[in-house]
Formats: C-alpha cells, sequence, structure tokens
C-alpha cells in the first residue's frame, strides 16, 4: 500500500518533470540567435524562400499557439523533420535510440558488476592491499580520458589480440550480405527474435569495447560510492549482531551489509546512464557507434533546432524513467523509502 | 556442573595514549541451567567481559586469563569456532540488532541455514516455531515484516528467537531490557526464565540494574572498574551483600531509603581506564576505606559460595 502511493507520487513527479522540460526546449528555441526559416529555407536563400519557410513552419503565429502545437507535436511523437537533412527525425530516432540505448544498458550493467564487487572487497579488507589496489584503480578509471582509455583498449584486443572488433555495430557479413529485419531496433534482442545465433554474438562483441570504454568512469565512482557506504555499515551493530549469530563473512558483506549499501550503489546507475545518453559523444566517434550522441553532435554543429530539441525530449525521458525505476528500486530495497 | 569458568581475565586496548584496562582482572564460575547476573556502572567492562566470550573484542585487543574454559575448550582458542553455534548473544538494543532493510523471515533463514542442515520448507516451519516459543502471537506476520514494522519488545523476541536458532546453549544478555518499556523488560525477563528451564539453557545476563538481578538471575557477580568483586547466589548478594561497593549500589536504589528522602548516590566516580591501581579499586569512593586499601589488593572473603574481595573482615559486612 505505502509502496504503491510512493510509485503513484514519484510518478506524477517525473510527469511534471517532462512537462518542463518541454517547456524549456521550447523557449531555448525561441531566445537561440538563429533564424530557423533561414537554416530551413536552405542554403544562400532568398527573401522569398525564408518568406515561404516561415509560413510552412507557421513561425509567424503567436507564441502561446506555437507552444500547443509543440507540445502536442512531441506528445504523439512527431518530432518533425530535420532542417538539414528533410528526413523525418522519428525515423532517425528509431535506429539511433536503440543504439545508444544498448551502449548505455550494458556499459551501466558493466559499471555496476566491476565497481560493486570491488567496492565490498576494498571495504571488507580496508587499508590492506586489495583495498590500496582498488582505490588505485578506481582513481586511474575516473581519471583516464575515454578517447586514451578507447584507443588503448583498441590497440590491445582489436589490433594485437584481435578478439575484438575496432568498430561498427554489426561486422559487414552480416549488416550488408545478411541484415537483421530491424523489430526492436536492438541488434542482439533482434538476432534473439530472428533465431541467429551468429549474429548476436557478433552484436555482442562489437558492443564490449565501447561499454568498457563509457563503463570506466561509473565504474570508479560505484567503487568509491559503494566502499565508504560499506566502511560506514560495517560498524553497525546489527552486523556485530549478524557475526554472533555465526553467520558466514561472504553472507554478513553480500547478503547482509551490502542491501545497507545499495543506495549510493543505484544512485550510480543513475549517473552512469545519463552519462551514457549524451556523453558518449567521443565514444560513439572512436568506434564508429551510430547512436544519439553522433546524431545530436552532427545536429549541433548545423543548428538544426528539430532534431537537437527531439533529442533533448527523448533523452530526458528516458533519464526521467530511469531514475523513477532506481527510485522504485530502492524503496523496493529498503522498505523505509516508501515511509519517508 | 560449570559449563563457564573464568579466572583472572583481563582485556586491554592498546591506544596512542597508552593501554585502556577494559577488564583487569574478572572471575567467573557459570553452572549449567543457572542465570548468572553481571552488574556494575557503565565502563566496569560488563560488556567487554561478554565480547572477550564471543571473541569480538575489538582488533588489536589483547585478552589474558589465567583459565578461559566453557564446557572444557579454551575460549581464547575456540571464541570465534563456538560463536553462533554454543555461545549466543542477546544485545542492548534490538532495533539496532536487526539488519533494517531484510524482512525477518530472511533473517532467521539465514540463521538457520548457517547452522542446521534442513530443506527451505523446514526452515520456514521452524523460524515460526522459534518465533512462537519465544511468545509472539502471529509468527507468520511477524516473518513477513520488517524490523521498523515491529514493537520494541517484539524486536527483543525476534532477537532471542534468533539466538535459539543458532542452536546456543549459552546466551549472553547484554542488558536486554534497557532499551524497552518497564512493563516489556519484565516479559523479556520471564520469557527467558522460562526458555531457561524449557530448554536447559545458560544464560549470562550483563545488567546495571538491580531489580534485573533480583527478578531474573540465580547467582550474581558484581563488577567495579573492570574486576570482579564480589560473587555469589542472588539472595545473599542482595541481602546480605559483602562488598562495600555492592552495598552503596543496593542503597542508591530509589526504594531503599524512606519515602520522600533524597538519593543516595555514590560520591565520586569509578578510577579512568588506563590509570594501574594497586590496592582496591573502590578505596576513594569507599566510606569504610583503611589506609591499607589503597595500598595493597583485598584478600578474599567467603560465606559458604558468597564471596567477595576487601580488606574488611567478614563480620563487619
Amino acid at each position: 500500500m505505502e509502496l504503491l502511493r510512493y510509485i503513484l507520487r514519484r510518478t506524477v513527479l517525473s510527469a511534471f518533470v517532462v512537462v518542463g522540460v518541454t517547456f524549456l526546449v521550447f523557449v531555448v528555441a525561441q531566445v537561440v540567435p538563429s533564424d530557423p526559416a533561414a537554416l530551413y529555407a536552405g542554403p544562400r536563400p532568398t527573401a522569398e524562400q525564408i518568406e515561404k519557410a516561415r509560413q510552412e513552419l507557421n513561425l509567424d503565429a503567436p507564441l502561446p499557439a506555437r507552444f500547443a502545437t509543440f507540445a502536442a507535436a512531441m506528445a504523439t511523437g512527431d518530432f518533425g523533420v530535420s532542417y538539414k537533412s528533410r528526413r523525418l527525425i522519428a525515423e532517425d530516432l528509431r535506429s539511433y535510440l536503440p543504439a545508444t540505448l544498448e551502449l548505455a544498458v550494458f556499459s551501466t550493467g558493466l559499471a555496476l558488476l566491476i565497481g560493486i564487487p570491488l567496492g565490498v572487497l576494498a571495504a571488507a579488507r580496508q587499508g590492506k592491499w586489495p583495498d590500496r589496489l582498488g582505490s588505485f584503480s578506481s582513481i586511474a578509471a575516473v581519471a583516464m580520458p575515454t578517447f586514451f582509455l578507447a584507443m588503448i583498449l583498441q590497440l590491445v584486443f582489436a589490433q594485437w589480440l584481435g578478439i575484438l572488433p575496432l568498430s561498427g555495430r554489426l561486422s559487414r557479413e552480416i549488416s550488408i550480405s545478411a541484415p537483421l529485419p530491424m523489430v526492436t531496433g536492438f541488434n542482439m534482442i533482434d538476432a534473439l527474435l530472428a533465431g541467429r545465433i551468429d549474429a548476436f554474438g557478433n552484436a555482442l562483441t562489437h558492443l564490449i569495447l565501447p561499454a568498457l570504454t563509457l563503463a570506466s568512469y561509473p565504474a570508479g565512482v560505484a567503487m568509491r560510492l559503494t566502499r565508504s557506504a560499506m566502511i560506514e555499515i560495517l560498524e553497525r551493530r546489527h552486523v556485530a549482531a549478524a557475526r554472533a549469530l555465526g553467520l558466514s563473512e561472504p553472507r554478513i558483506l553480500f547478503g547482509h551489509a551490502l542491501p545497507n549499501a545499495m543506495g549510493p550503489a543505484l544512485t550510480v546507475i543513475g549517473l552512469s546512464f545519463a552519462y551514457a545518453l549524451t556523453g558518449a559523444v567521443l565514444v560513439e566517434i572512436i568506434f564508429a557507434w551510430p547512436g544519439l550522441g553522433r546524431y545530436v553532435s552532427e545536429a549541433i554543429l548545423a543548428k538544426d533546432f528539430p532534431v537537437i530539441a527531439a533529442v533533448t525530449m527523448v533523452v530526458t525521458i528516458c533519464y526521467v524513467v530511469m531514475n523513477l525505476m532506481i527510485d522504485i528500486a530502492q524503496a523496493l530495497v529498503d522498505p523505509r523509502v516508501a515511509l519517508s | 556442573m560449570t559449563l563457564l569458568d573464568v579466572r583472572n581475565l583481563s582485556v586491554s586496548i592498546p591506544t596512542p595514549e597508552g593501554d585502556v584496562h577494559a577488564v583487569r582482572s574478572v572471575d567467573l564460575s557459570i553452572e549449567r541451567g543457572e542465570i548468572h547476573g553481571v552488574i556494575g556502572e557503565s565502563g566496569c567492562g560488563k560488556t567487554m567481559t561478554g565480547m572477550a566470550m564471543l571473541g569480538l573484542v575489538p582488533q588489536g585487543a589483547r585478552i589474558a586469563a589465567d583459565r578461559f574454559h566453557f564446557d572444557g575448550e579454551d575460549l581464547s582458542e575456540n571464541a570465534s569456532r563456538l560463536r553462533g553455534r554454543r555461545i549466543g548473544l542477546i544485545s542492548q538494543d534490538p532495533a539496532a540488532a536487526l539488519n533494517p532493510v531484510l524482512s525477518i523471515a530472511r533473517q532467521m533463514d539465514d540463521v538457520l541455514s548457517a547452522h542446521r542442515d534442513m530443506p527451505r520448507q523446514t526452515r520456514h516451519a521452524e523460524a515460526a516455531a522459534l518465533l512462537a516459543a519465544t511468545g509472539l502471537p502471529d509468527p507468520e506476520k511477524v516473518l513477513k515484516s520488517y524490523p521498523h514494522q515491529l514493537s520494541g519488545g517484539m524486536q527483543q523476541r525476534v532477537v532471542i528467537a534468533q539466538a535459539l536458532a543458532t542452536g546456543a546453549d549459552f546466551l549472553i544478555a547484554d542488558e536486554p531490557t534497557t532499551a524497552l518499556d518497564v512493563s516489556v523488560g519484565a516479559q523479556v525477563l520471564a520469557l527467558l526464565r522460562r526458555l531457561v528451564s524449557e530448554r536447559g539453557l545458560t544464560v549470562l545476563m550483563i545488567t546495571h540494574d538491580m531489580d534485573v538481578i533480583a527478578e531474573a538471575c540465580d547467582r550474581a557477580t558484581v563488577l567495579y572498574a573492570g574486576r570482579s568483586v564480589e560473587t555469589g547466589p542472588v539472595d545473599d548478594v542482595l541481602r546480605r551483600p559483602g562488598h562495600p561497593y555492592t552495598r552503596a549500589l543496593l542503597a542508591a536504589l530509589p526504594d531503599a531509603g524512606p519515602h520522600g528522602a533524597r538519593l543516595a548516590a555514590i560520591e565520586g566516580s569509578i578510577p579512568p581506564p588506563r590509570i594501574a591501581i594497586a590496592g582496591c579499586a573502590f578505596a576513594p569512593r569507599c566510606p569504610q576505606a583503611m589506609l591499607v586499601c589503597a595500598a595493597e589488593p583485598p584478600p578474599m572473603r567467603a560465606r559458604a559460595t558468597h564471596r567477595w574481595l576487601c580488606h574488611l573482615p567478614e563480620d563487619a559486612a
């Protein structure tokens, strides 16, 4: 009951955030010092062409009416047409968004899988060599520039060892000779749906290096946060009580102390996910990953405002949904959260 | 039969400012099936004595003893193995002793699966049976609950059920009623008494409350400044106390003096745990102190199984 009320409250708050961002995106479009009609009209437009574009884009209508049109379009997923390519933005997103989500989800998962156990280990061996090594690696992971780590990984795993592909989402043999039917846009899921184990493996191997690169920073943060939370929790009375009850040390660490430390660790998911969604531009470029980061960075350079607005909206919604899920997960892990 | 036999136990914790003598010299002899009270004011070493038996002293602490035996096994070597198998802990604050984010079912099951080789279904039934044995009316509902949904008395019963789940036959109860209302505390004491007689348990009851000693214990040991200064059957210790400190403790009880009179208090405070003590530790606060008291360790006085350490002759007590 408490839990349901909590979820409802969180959902309503999240909806407000989305509405607020819609408003902001619209306002920013009005104050940006560039004329959308001139951009829409193409290179070196005449005054007539600009005037025609202005009418086509309905730019002369009063602001509230234009916001209503904009909000309605966003709500229905009609993001309009790119000024530059004249392609439907919704069509573009259908292939770019799954690519980025795939990367974001995978790298966030990797970050947690690496960061949390290392943080637990460091806390359990506080001041000893596992702690020192873990703390050093986490600082290195956070401090390492993405492009540098990406190049090292490419050099070692693609160039020297030759066990992982250098870049791209799929090998040519698959994407050209035997393309996957696009159902969800997530290659691994589509491969499974089509029963193509070879394509699944191929998509997975392409994902590993960019995901590792993206996971490095959040993994370092997850390790630090888990470590400090665990150190605090291991001091608590119920941990001593669990020892007095004869529970094994791994059971105490992972079964009793870690659930108490999951709050900070879950927070990292939100951080890592947001970082992967838009901070991934460099990674997407280095690994030739056809995702949102690359798409939006080109749009920004071209002042292609509808694309920027659409990506902002989509990323906002992904992020809000992710945070909502984290809030719910925290309430499930710690039943006291729903009470506050 | 003696279950726990401790002679001259000391626990010292090294710090940069010198050793802290948390326990200086404690003798304890606990018979199987009794509730043995250990009483003293804060800082007298009673909790640390219990922790030493569980092998849960702070890192770096040194334990020494002439004899530190539990059922024939040396606790200085085997404490961590016996802990949770034969020796259980019921701690002071049940709200802090339970894990706030795990359901009672999970916490009971963890203990049972660590100690008993039984399938999950049986463990669930056993957990419910143990909760029922501690007098909880609706065990299934308690199992589904989280600690914050239970009252203090219910939490303490869950903690006791956990200790029973380990199969331990010797329980160290560290101020089990301090965090509870008086009436709930009395129920918990009654429960412990019942469990002792029904299940043949032995309990070491750590407390600062003479009422708990009077209500629940068979024998008692009085600690002062890390030393056991008096031990004996509860009736003897309470009615004919041998040590001036025990007498002062009893005189300080609210109902000891005439109604409306000022409460008696013991002047002064316990010696800090860092200093060395040559004679009787209570001498500076003792109304009957003599010159010899501060200089020489007091001799043992005895009346049958009632023993105390004091320079005053037996008949002065």
